[in-house]
């Protein structure tokens, strides 16, 4: 089926996935590149249960009064919806398939460093996964995404351990790969890719997997005490037992926090990557916005105490949160600057993948800056826990990381499927995309300070119009997703054939043709060029025998 | 109830409009450089646009000067916002020493309400204009949070602590009161009002509301049921247990050398975990009363214990002081818990 699917580009050429047939050949594969096609598949499909959980959220709170579900389903559906976007889509999005398939490709290695630790990851993700649908069938889980205890451990009558479980093992696939990416970034780039020859998408990815390896540990162990609690009644989280709920608090956003950052800073190195190849101009400041991805990554993990302003913490421990959060905007706010000034005197091109990128700022600006409300210590006592938190949040992890994602899927589509999108069409939904989400969270940020809670089934009929005008820009949106789904699984089949160099980019992983070969170049490439390098045409150096296909393009 | 100001919720406490001014200040940034982003991308996009399909734009490396500028700015700005936040945040936080005491008790999925004065009331709060209102909060289950979003306030209880907040309104109404931490089932239902009324009026609808006892006088019986009086001494004079007379605010010296400050989690966890923190000259002796007191009993214990005065025993009954205030004189309580007998 899916072999069918990605039939001969040319019948003279062998690539990646015409090289073998058959499931085996899939599920067993340590090619990076079908990995992320695996993970790809597999991402997907929890992304749309995650949606239709949205969708049912959003139909739901049309009316002011609880009277689509029950209240205890209700719960079900927005935590649910949270853990799969969060846990089993926007964590492993970008890194585990733009990211699995083009580290390799972009520093001109043949694999990731550890292909076998790579598969196991995908498996380990789908064990995780797996558990994680059990927990939702069975019963499903109402305490939040958050997990905060002593609900989680005492209180709640629902699967709590299980989805603890699917959390805690989908982990260690988060750390694989990102050990994965560091050791390969580190010993495996092509002879003369020094590191600021890099890419700005490794350097984004870099930074990502740094967070992957130090964070994840810790939200490992936190669900892992919480299933101590919840079984054993052994005294962590609930006072009851002899524990502080607090210390559950702190425990999970030293996490969760940083993994925010998990979740976006990929997709800024994807929107690098769109803004200087669509613009055909170098990054303004290359060297600031790479060393400003890992600066975020660092500074990520000091920041977690800004989502327990109200919780009883110390009045001075705030303030030193507060500070910090502050100064944790800085590097993305350049990075903002950057890309814009980036487009200064350049050659821009509106094709489907720079309309994402663009969005992506726009949206992302709104984003950050609704978080410097959150990290004011006096308004975000008003703010913490309404819709404006659901609302900033959302601009971030939907406006950035899926914007980021959906570009990143556009533009390199051709390298990975050899078939080019329909252009029309993906302007088209790029468009709905962008007014159906500002249309869905714009009223949000408004409902939150007019005072509308968060998790709430019913609400007072005041907030009933940000609610409808909320609703209706849902439904916009997920109809705007299905548009590339379609054409994506339409163009496999009917897309025009792509060329090795669809959009003339100097980046290393244009210069080999499209769908790559399993061994990614026909030659070791050597690399005599800094990154976003553009030349004319027929001057750009290619690697391997397809070489002169670029040259009619 | 609408403000004249679109999009912002009434406001009816003196932090009110210090929280807002606060946010039209971020919410004028924000719009500034939204607009400036918008405004600079789009004129770019037009302008720049490619206008032959091989054309190669001349490189940029960028400008150290110009990166410094812009780093430097937001930063200055986002300090200035920091500040003006932190400082709003301080106030609302750090209660003021006259405020009159409200206890709070949070449970799945209701508000439970005790004055000092002896109201009770079940998701409801009834406040005077103009008076400073501490609450003291805390919860018999899970976490939730009191948020009235009139008074641009909110605080989290938390299982096995007290937390506090305070507020002086300022406009007679009814406001909203949300839980707005996630609790359970009906989460969305563990809302109510707060009445704001004139002195006049509340008054009025205090002595309307007269016949129950305070939280002072119930604890004073549970002292007493409870079994407390035998070694703490029905006033609170001490006996084989430390004396609690005057012990509210005052500093307690323990038994490891430590000193702290008697608050009410110390009270509090002295009845539940008394061996936690003993007080010089001591043994282990009190039994624990974990799981056998309520949250709210604890609460009326707490008020009781405050209400205690270093005076003479016969004379100190918290029933002649309607609302219990605590007057301290250092050296007599210095005094009192140096020599327990």
């Amino acid at each position: 089926m899916i072999d069918e699917a990605f039939e001969l580009p040319r019948p003279s050429k062998v690539n990646y996935i015409n090289a073998q047939y058959g499931l085996k050949s899939w599920l067993l594969t340590r090619d990076h590149k079908r990995i992320a096609l695996l993970y790809l598949g597999s991402i997907t499909f929890f992304f749309f249960i995650g949606g239709l959980y949205a969708m049912m959220i959003r139909l739901e709170l049309l009316t002011p009064q609880g009277d689509l579900f029950h209240s205890t389903t209700y719960n079900k559906v927005f935590t649910q919806h949270g853990i799969l976007m969060v846990f089993f889509f926007l964590i492993p999005s970008i890194p585990a398939t733009l990211g699995n398939f083009l580290v390799p490709m972009m520093i001109g290695a043949k694999d990731l460093a550890f292909p076998r630790i790579n598969l196991l990851s995908w498996y380990i993700y789908m064990l995780g996964g797996l558990i994680t649908i059990y927990a939702l069938l069975a019963g499903g889980v109402d305490t939040g995404w958050t997990f905060y205890a002593p609900f989680s451990t005492t209180f709640s009558n629902s699967y709590v351990v299980a989805a603890g479980l699917g959390i805690f093992v989908n982990g260690f696939s988060s750390i694989l790969t990102g050990l994965n990416f560091i050791v390969t970034i580190h010993t495996m780039r092509a002879p003369g890719m020094t590191w600021f020859r890099l890419p700005l998408f490794i350097w984004a990815q870099y930074a990502t997997s740094l967070v992957m390896i130090l964070g994840t540990p810790v939200i490992a162990i936190t669900v892992l005490l919480l299933a101590f609690e919840r079984v054993a009644h052994v005294g962590i989280f609930d006072p009851a037992l002899g524990g502080d709920p607090i210390l559950f608090q702190h425990l999970f956003w030293f996490y969760s926090h940083p993994a925010v950052y998990i979740m976006v800073l990929p997709s800024m190195g994807v929107v690098s990557e769109l803004i200087a190849n669509f613009s055909r101009k170098n990054i303004f400041g290359y060297k600031f916005v790479a060393f400003s991805s890992l600066a975020i990554a660092v500074f990520g993990f000091l920041v977690w105490g800004h989502h327990m302003f109200v919780t009883s913490q110390s009045v001075y421990a705030g303030m030193i949160f507060s500070f910090l959060s502050f100064a944790v905007a800085i590097p993305s706010a350049v990075k903002v600057f950057n890309w814009t000034a980036t487009l200064y005197k350049s050659s821009i091109s509106y094709d489907t993948p720079m309309l994402y990128g663009l969005g992506f700022i726009g949206l992302f600006t709104i984003g950050g800056m609704t978080g410097l409300f959150l990290a004011a210590l006096a308004v975000d006592v008003h703010l913490t826990d309404t819709y404006f938190v659901v609302a900033h949040f959302h601009y971030i992890m939907v406006g950035g990381a899926l914007m980021g994602y959906l570009g990143g899927l556009h533009y390199w589509l051709p390298k990975i499927s050899g078939r080019m999108y329909p252009e029309g069409w993906g302007r088209f939904s790029a468009l709905v995309i962008f007014v159906g989400f500002n249309l869905t969270f714009l009223p949000q940020f408004v409902a939150g300070y007019m005072g509308m809670p968060r998790r709430y089934h019913a609400y007072p009929p005041e907030f009933q119009v940000f609610n409808v005008l909320s609703s209706a820009g849902a439904s916009i949106l997920g109809f705007g997703m299905l548009i590339p789904a379609i054409y994506f699984v339409w163009s496999m089949r009917y897309g025009k054939h792509a060329e090795a160099n669809p959009w003339h980019l100097p980046g290393l992983e244009w210069r080999t043709q499209s769908p790559p070969p399993t061994e990614n170049f026909e030659t070791t490439p050597i690399v005599t060029w800094e990154a976003y390098e553009f030349a004319p045409p027929g001057e750009t150096e290619v690697i391997g025998k397809f070489a002169g296909e670029l040259e009619t393009a | 109830m609408q403000s004249w100001v679109p999009f912002v919720p009434d406001s009816a406490s003196t932090f009110s409009w210090k929280v807002d001014a606060v946010y039209f200040y971020l919410s004028g940034i924000t719009l500034f450089f939204t607009l400036l982003i918008s405004v600079i991308l789009i004129f770019f996009v037009l302008r720049y646009r490619r206008r032959s399909p091989y054309e190669i734009p001349r490189p940029i490396a960028g400008s150290h000067k110009l990166e410094t500028l812009w780093s430097v700015i937001p930063f200055l700005i986002a300090m200035t916002i920091f500040g003006w936040a932190s400082k709003v945040y301080f106030e609302q936080y750090s209660p003021p020493t006259n405020a009159v005491e409200i206890y709070v008790v949070g449970k799945q999925w209701m508000w439970k309400i005790q004055h000092s004065t002896g109201q009770r009331e079940i998701n409801e709060l009834h406040v005077p204009v103009g008076r400073k209102i501490k609450l003291i909060m805390t919860t018999e289950d899970v976490i939730h949070s009191f948020f009235v979003p009139a008074f641009r306030m909110k605080a989290d209880v938390v299982p096995g602590k007290y937390t506090t907040q305070w507020f002086e309104a300022t406009k007679p109404g009814t406001y909203h009161l949300f839980c707005a931490e996630y609790c359970g089932m009906n989460h969305s239902g563990m809302i109510g009002y707060v009445t704001v009324m004139e002195p006049r009026e509340f008054d009025n609808w205090l002595s309307g509301n007269t016949g129950n006892t305070t939280p002072a006088v119930a604890g004073q019986q549970l002292f007493q049921t409870l079994g407390c009086v035998s070694c703490h001494g029905a006033n609170g004079e001490g006996g084989r247990g430390p004396t609690l007379a005057g012990l509210f605010g005052r500093e307690v010296r323990l038994s490891n050398g430590q000193t702290l400050r008697a608050d009410e989690l110390y009270i509090r966890e002295s009845i539940l975990n008394p061996q936690a923190k003993l007080v010089e000259g001591f043994g282990p002796i009190m039994p624990t009363f974990q799981g056998q007191v309520s949250e709210d009993q604890l609460v009326q214990l707490l008020a009781f214990i405050k209400s205690l005065q270093i005076s003479n025993p016969q004379q100190s009954t918290p029933m002649s002081s309607p609302s219990p205030s605590r007057t301290q004189s250092p050296a007599a309580t210095t005094q009192a818990a140096r020599n327990p007998f």
